[in-house]
């Protein structure tokens, strides 16, 4: 006998309609077992919040950790609450935010804007990366939150100083990862376009900067904490509103609880700033693959 | 009769207005200069003549300088010495009217499959819309109607060389340039891209330079086989095929004696040289 396609079609005679029982199921088995794993999931991590938190006001609650030093969890709610309620000695505690929050996002928007543009040129021009590389590298050696220190004494305790301590810290990262992304453009892709009749400005807007998108958003999420931090140290270098001079003036009452709240903020305000990065990010990079590990294996 | 022919074949006379797209090489070398300063000889003395409208194969052992030979027909490199023309014109920097098409995926892919295909129209400076319309036709030739909005990453691999395929005749090119286009691919899917690629070149015909390693592949696909020896790469003989035109299914062709014939007698020239860059590399590795 000699197999031929029609022979082949009746070696697997199986009827339509269990093929079809079978399959729902096997995702209806699926579906309960990725159920069953996102509660553990969220049970697991409530746990760990439960142990972490609970056993740091157990511990301080039994005087094992001096809660004057160390804080203690129901004290900086407690003082999180009053900061919202009746502000701080300076006015309302939504001015300092505001205030932290606008150094911050425009420190960013400075810096990343300066980062991208440096580091395309720069990735692009091979030549002008080898002079300016070593020069680069000496900056980038300098504990640059020292420079915030001479921006207090040139620009004064407002807001411009904090912007540029930001906008030297998102600068950097985002330089880097922008200069690494172009030179990491795919050598075919580009031998390619240029051989389709690509001008260099065709090139830049088609390839390379489609190409280094990937690794500057990547970059974007990092940036954004050094803003943060950026900030931050402006104010508690020097300042007359913001949160880095609420958890200065916690330090120096010796009010742990008071540094720990404006930690508290502050980190709210990084999460809603990373979700947001994260939305564009999304937006920007749709044509990538998923990630083999979205596609969850039954 | 397939024979060692050095002189020119002759291309049909409704091609022969075509002579700006003859690619003719004359004493190619290129030489690099290593890591630790000494030169190395990639190719030496490379001469052969591709005719217009004709489809010429590069065959020979890894190493032997194919690619870099391409990539100075295309103007991307330049040579040490010798040189190319492309329509009696020096090559010096990138020539209009050349396509090419490589091994790996040179797919942009952050664009769509239209969006990739519209490209070489819209470097030429045609609008916006009247490429979307050329993409869209060229992805119906190449059968890939209904996924003009799709990412590259979301098609198989023989379908991405479709795409590129495309994207590489959109313009209409008079000589199209291959560095082993269908080497990653399956056995079966490359015999059908190979058929394809056949049917496309008939309707359009630009001359091809076409590389690969699989003297089948060559022999099925050219009219001329040029045989390179390795370390440092050269010419080593040019053979003619002379299977009538149009071919028809690559698949078919690999079983008529006349095509097992040809194959044969240009493996025998292949071999040695195979091997000898195989104990080569052998040796260096050890």
């Amino acid at each position: 006998m000699s197999i031929t396609p029609t022979a082949a079609g009746q070696v697997a005679p199986t009827p339509p309609h269990t093929g079809a029982a079978a399959n729902r199921s096997v995702a209806e088995a699926g579906r309960r077992a990725r159920r069953r794993r996102l509660i553990w999931l969220w049970v697991a991590r409530f746990g760990f919040a439960v142990v972490v938190i609970g056993g740091w006001q157990l511990f301080t609650s039994l005087k094992i950790v001096d809660p004057f030093f160390y804080g203690q969890p129901s004290g900086i709610w407690k003082r999180t609450i009053d900061l919202f309620e009746n502000g701080t000695e300076f006015g309302s505690f939504w001015t300092d935010i505001a205030t932290t929050l606008k150094e911050a996002v425009f420190g960013f928007g400075l810096g990343a804007a300066a980062g991208i543009v440096l580091g395309v040129s720069l990735g692009q021009n091979r030549f002008l990366a080898d002079v300016l590389g070593p020069y680069i590298k000496v900056v980038n050696a300098i504990p640059r939150i020292v420079l915030g220190s001479i921006f207090i004494v040139a620009f004064g305790i407002g807001v411009t100083p904090k912007v540029l301590l930001s906008a030297v810290l998102v600068f950097f990262v985002v330089f880097f990862n922008a200069f690494q992304g172009v030179r990491e453009v795919d050598r075919n892709i580009l031998a390619n376009v240029r051989v389709l009749g690509a001008s260099p400005l065709h090139v830049i807007r088609h390839v390379t900067v489609p190409s280094a998108l990937t690794w500057i958003i990547a970059s974007l999420h990092t940036a954004f904490g050094f803003a943060i931090v950026g900030a931050l140290v402006g104010e508690v270098l020097g300042a007359q509103h913001g949160v880095g001079l609420v958890i200065k003036t916690a330090q120096g009452s010796l009010d742990p609880d008071g540094v720990f709240a404006g930690m508290l903020v502050i980190s709210v305000i990084t999460l809603v700033a990373e979700f947001l990065l994260t939305l564009l990010e999304r937006r920007l990079l749709s044509w990538r693959p998923p990630s083999p590990a979205e596609a969850a294996a039954i | 009769m397939a024979s060692r022919n050095e002189s020119a074949s002759r291309a049909p006379a409704d091609h022969a207005d075509r002579a700006a797209s003859r690619i003719e090489v004359t004493g190619l070398g290129k030489r690099f200069l290593t890591p630790k300063g000494e030169v190395f000889t990639a190719l030496r003395d490379v001469t052969f003549t591709v005719e217009p409208g004709r489809f010429c194969a590069v065959v020979g052992p890894t190493g032997c300088g194919k690619s870099t030979t391409l990539s100075m027909v295309s103007g991307l490199d330049r040579p040490s010495e010798g040189s190319v023309k492309v329509g009696g014109r020096e090559v010096s920097g990138i020539t209009g009217g050349i396509s090419f098409m490589f091994q790996t995926d040179a797919l942009l892919p952050w664009k769509t499959v239209a969006g990739n295909v519209e490209l070489g129209p819209l470097f030429r400076g045609v609008g916006k819309r009247q490429a979307r319309t050329l993409a869209r036709d060229w992805l119906r030739r190449v059968g890939l109607a209904g996924f003009e909005d799709h990412h590259p990453h979301q098609l198989s691999g023989g379908m991405r060389k479709r795409v590129a395929m495309a994207a590489a005749l959109i313009n209409e090119p008079r000589i199209l340039l291959m560095d082993e286009p269908f080497g990653a691919l399956d056995v079966q899917t490359k015999a059908i891209m190979q058929t394809e690629l056949l049917g496309l070149w008939e309707q359009l015909r630009p001359s091809v330079l076409f590389i690969t390693h699989d003297l089948d592949e060559a022999v099925a696909l050219a009219d001329r086989v040029v045989v390179m020896t390795s370390g440092p790469g050269t010419v080593k003989a040019v053979y003619e095929v002379d299977l009538p035109r149009p071919r028809g299914a690559v698949q078919d062709l690999r079983y008529e004696p006349h095509f097992l014939e040809t194959q044969h007698r240009i493996w025998e020239s292949l071999r040695e040289e195979v091997q000898r860059a195989y104990a080569l590399t052998a040796g260096a590795d050890a």
